[in-house]
């Protein structure tokens, strides 16, 4: 990400500092990880210390400091899910790719993460991939939307 | 459309579109919140459009996308009205029939009609599908409503109760309106809004704000992002009604970035309320202004706290502080601020509209008024109801939600979310309402109700919440942070057959450390599932303790699968889909687990076939030994199909 789209970020926030974490969230969704040099950039140009925003990536769970794969697989660890099976859902998923949740696979296929809820409760248990969703899961199916994915 | 500059002009908008809307014109509405377009309503949508250039109909029939209609279990739903055929479970492949038969011959699609499980037979009207007859939609009215239309929501009726507010009453009035009719905080922690309002209107500081939480992150809660979804205007006005009361002239809504429908949806509405000049410097001539912006959360569940919120919209790390000072008093960069979560705001219209009177003649002596619940888990009809408060949990389960699938036993209902309780079998008849369920050692919360049947087991019911908890704590204050580490701890090692005795005491004080000595209510509240879970379901903690055994069959490291050899009849089904290699059989032999090398992921059991039955889940004593291999031929044909 060049350093003149991270400006134009700024820009459309006024460049305050109570902006912080809007920029920051903007540039994630573009970026979809957020390398050292754009934190030092952010935090230069909203006079923020770095520390302070190295703090809020790591506490808001929408940041990562590291890239992500090309698929990005969300399991749903919602009560409503959790009480339908979930768990063996991500057993699965860990089982077909390797990683664990947090992890991304060195290939930067796929990315794991466990989400809390993604409100489609009648569709428990549910995965989704790339925005996605896949509901209804079993184990031997989950290995199958697994697989299918390139 | 030009600013509308005063309540006459508004009145006369509102009487020319209803002056062009002809309520016999059939009028073809599909949801399409977030959860219907996972079970595909966006496909259906397109579908619908083509058709509509197909067969030349598109000035003969309106099309609306509205926001979610609470049945989730059986989205996409198609609704036609004037009248008031409710489609379930619509496909792309149902929409040509749909259009021939329903609209152009006035007939019905039978097989796409709601059957009722209870009498077997078809329902062809949404009012008569018992899911929605037993429910009292005040505020949950999506069904009606473009949420990206004014000209719906005026349709409706919307903001009359703001015009009123602005020329006919004074901000003290409402306050006293909103006082009167008792409306309770529907975000968790149930205070009185009108309370709440006239602390932050007297509070001295100036300017002071005004917020709406929609950081919902309850897991199995969607009520307040199906009203930011499907009705963005509703939460406006009544965030107006409450600005326009305690004197703010800035709002921010709050909106976790995981909504994205929702901000869109929010950002579409405010755009055009401010075109309208219902947002801004002198709405509607009163000389009232009130300006909005959109801060979206970035992911962390403790910033649903106030106070925690309020650090977040400043730009900084979300954790929560000491109150008093109470934000009413010290809020947003330390002026007086008013939180409420979005069912609270979209509420306040209602009561301004139909008056307090009206409002308190429905719900219990201290909680009044109606409540949206997300009904979900084990449950046949998943989805969003609003009910009457007072309304009993039986009620809700069985005849809203349509009882237990597969025939399974009811055995508890955990409500008011991670910080909330589970209730057993034995107060199903419990009246639902804030006192009632704190009474009975949950809470009402922000609405989430997770049904769990006999397979829960209710021990790791408690360690999920616990982990959940202990996950999202952000850290600051020992007895959460730390406190919850051990309790998930000793918990996690209940369920994997490490429990010993002592650890309930332990447990128990544990919890009695975090509910005293925490800062905020997440902690405060933390050790809930495990109280109420071991006040109703002492035995289950007994078991997993001093027999190793999970009584709900459920805990991984607890049970052992097993293969009947009475029942197996050699399919090699399971053997096929085993990950582990770990069954060992052939056609005709009687199949055998290896327990070594089985690793419990249970695909065995999901996939031997019903009319076999032949996998069986064994905990807390020895499994079998397995058949001598001179036994394992099956010689005899089976003479089931």
């Amino acid at each position: 990400m060049d350093n003149k789209r991270i400006d134009q970020i700024i820009d459309k926030h006024q460049g305050e500092a109570s902006s912080l974490i809007q920029v920051l969230l903007e540039i994630q969704s573009e970026n979809h990880w957020l390398p050292k040099e754009v934190l030092e950039r952010v935090s230069k140009k909203l006079h923020v210390p770095l520390s302070r925003t190295h703090h809020i990536v790591s506490f808001y769970k929408a940041f990562s400091f590291v890239p992500k794969g090309r698929h990005e697989v969300h399991i749903c660890m919602g009560t409503a899910c959790h009480v339908r099976g979930a768990e063996r859902i991500l057993d699965t998923v860990q089982e077909e790719t390797g990683i664990k949740p947090g992890e991304t696979d060195l290939d930067l296929k796929f990315s794991l993460e466990t989400v809390n809820c993604l409100g489609c409760c009648a569709l428990g248990p549910v995965m989704e991939i790339n925005g996605k969703t896949h509901g209804k899961l079993s184990r031997v199916e989950t290995g199958k939307v697994i697989q299918s994915y390139e | 459309m030009p600013k509308i500059n005063s309540s006459v002009e508004l009145e006369e908008f509102r009487k020319e579109i209803l002056s062009k809307r002809d309520p016999k014109k059939p009028c073809l509405t599909l949801c399409s919140g977030t959860a219907c377009h996972a079970t595909g309503s966006k496909e259906v949508a397109l579908a619908i459009e083509k058709e509509f250039e197909k067969q030349k109909l598109t000035k003969a029939v309106d099309f609306r996308r509205t926001g979610c209609h609470g049945f989730c279990e059986k989205g996409p739903i198609i609704i036609i009205y004037p009248e008031n055929i409710c489609y379930l479970q619509v496909t792309p492949e149902d929409i040509p029939d749909i259009f021939s038969q329903t609209l152009k011959e006035k007939k019905v699609v039978d097989r796409l009609l709601y059957v009722d499980p209870a009498t077997g037979k078809k329902i062809t009207y949404e009012s008569d599908i018992p899911f929605y007859k037993n429910q009292e939609r005040l505020v949950f009215t999506n069904q009606k409503i473009d949420p990206a239309s004014v000209e719906d929501y005026l349709a409706i009726g919307g903001f009359q109760a703001l015009v009123n507010v602005l020329f006919e009453m004074t901000p003290e009035e409402v306050i006293e309106e909103v006082k009167e009719a008792r409306l309770r905080g529907r975000g968790g922690g149930g205070f009185p809004a009108g309370i709440k309002w006239e602390f932050t209107r007297e509070a001295p500081g100036e300017p002071k704000y005004v917020v709406v939480n929609c950081d919902e992150g309850d897991p199995g809660a969607y009520m307040d992002r199906s009203l930011m979804e499907g009705n963005p205007f509703g939460v406006l006005e009544g965030l107006l009604i409450g600005a326009y009361a305690i004197g703010a002239h800035e709002g921010y809504f709050y909106v976790r970035q995981e909504y994205p429908l929702a901000l869109k949806n929010l950002g579409i509405a405010i755009g055009h309320a401010e075109e309208y000049g219902l947002l801004g410097k002198n709405i509607l001539g009163s000389g009232f202004d009130f300006n909005v912006k959109v801060h979206r959360g970035a992911g962390a569940f403790v910033c649903g706290e106030e106070t925690a919120l309020l650090r977040s919209l400043e730009g900084k790390v979300g954790e929560p502080r000491p109150r008093p000072p109470y934000p009413a008093v010290k809020g947003l960069w330390d002026k007086p601020t008013n939180i409420n979560n979005v069912e609270t705001w979209a509420n306040v219209p209602l009561i301004i509209n139909k008056g307090a009177n009206i409002f308190t003649s429905i719900g219990t002596e201290g909680s009044k008024g109606t409540k949206i619940f997300s009904l979900v888990g084990k449950i046949n009809n998943t989805g969003l109801v609003e009910v009457p408060i007072g309304i009993t949990l039986r009620d809700i389960i069985y005849k809203i939600g349509g009882g237990i699938p597969g025939g399974k036993k009811f055995k508890a209902v955990q409500t008011g979310g991670p910080s909330g309780g589970c209730i057993p079998g034995e107060l199903l008849d419990l009246e639902v309402g804030f006192d009632e369920l704190t009474r009975a050692g949950s809470m009402m919360g922000s609405g989430g109700m997770i049904v769990m049947d006999e397979d829960t087991c209710m021990v790791d019911v408690a360690r999920y919440f616990i982990n959940f908890l202990s996950d999202e704590s952000c850290g600051k204050c020992v007895p959460c942070r730390e406190g919850l580490r051990q309790m998930d701890k000793v918990l996690t090692n209940m369920t994997e057959g490490r429990g010993k005795e002592g650890d309930i005491e332990l447990l128990e004080v544990l919890s009695e450390t975090a509910v005293e000595a925490s800062l905020c209510a997440l902690g405060s509240t933390a050790p809930n599932p495990f109280r109420s879970t071991f006040r109703y379901f002492r035995d289950e903690y007994e078991a997993h303790i001093r027999e190793k055994k999970c009584p709900a069959l459920s805990c991984k490291e607890l049970i052992s699968y097993y293969i009947d050899p009475e029942k197996c009849r050699a399919c090699l089904i399971c053997l096929k889909n085993c990950p582990a290699d770990a069954i060992d059989g052939g056609k005709k032999m009687i199949h055998i687990i290896d327990q070594e090398k089985c690793t419990n992921c249970g695909n065995c059991f999901e996939v031997c076939p019903a009319k076999f039955d032949a996998v069986k889940i064994i905990s807390g004593e020895p499994v079998p030994s397995p058949v001598p291999e001179e036994k394992r031929m099956i010689i005899k044909k089976s003479k089931e199909k």
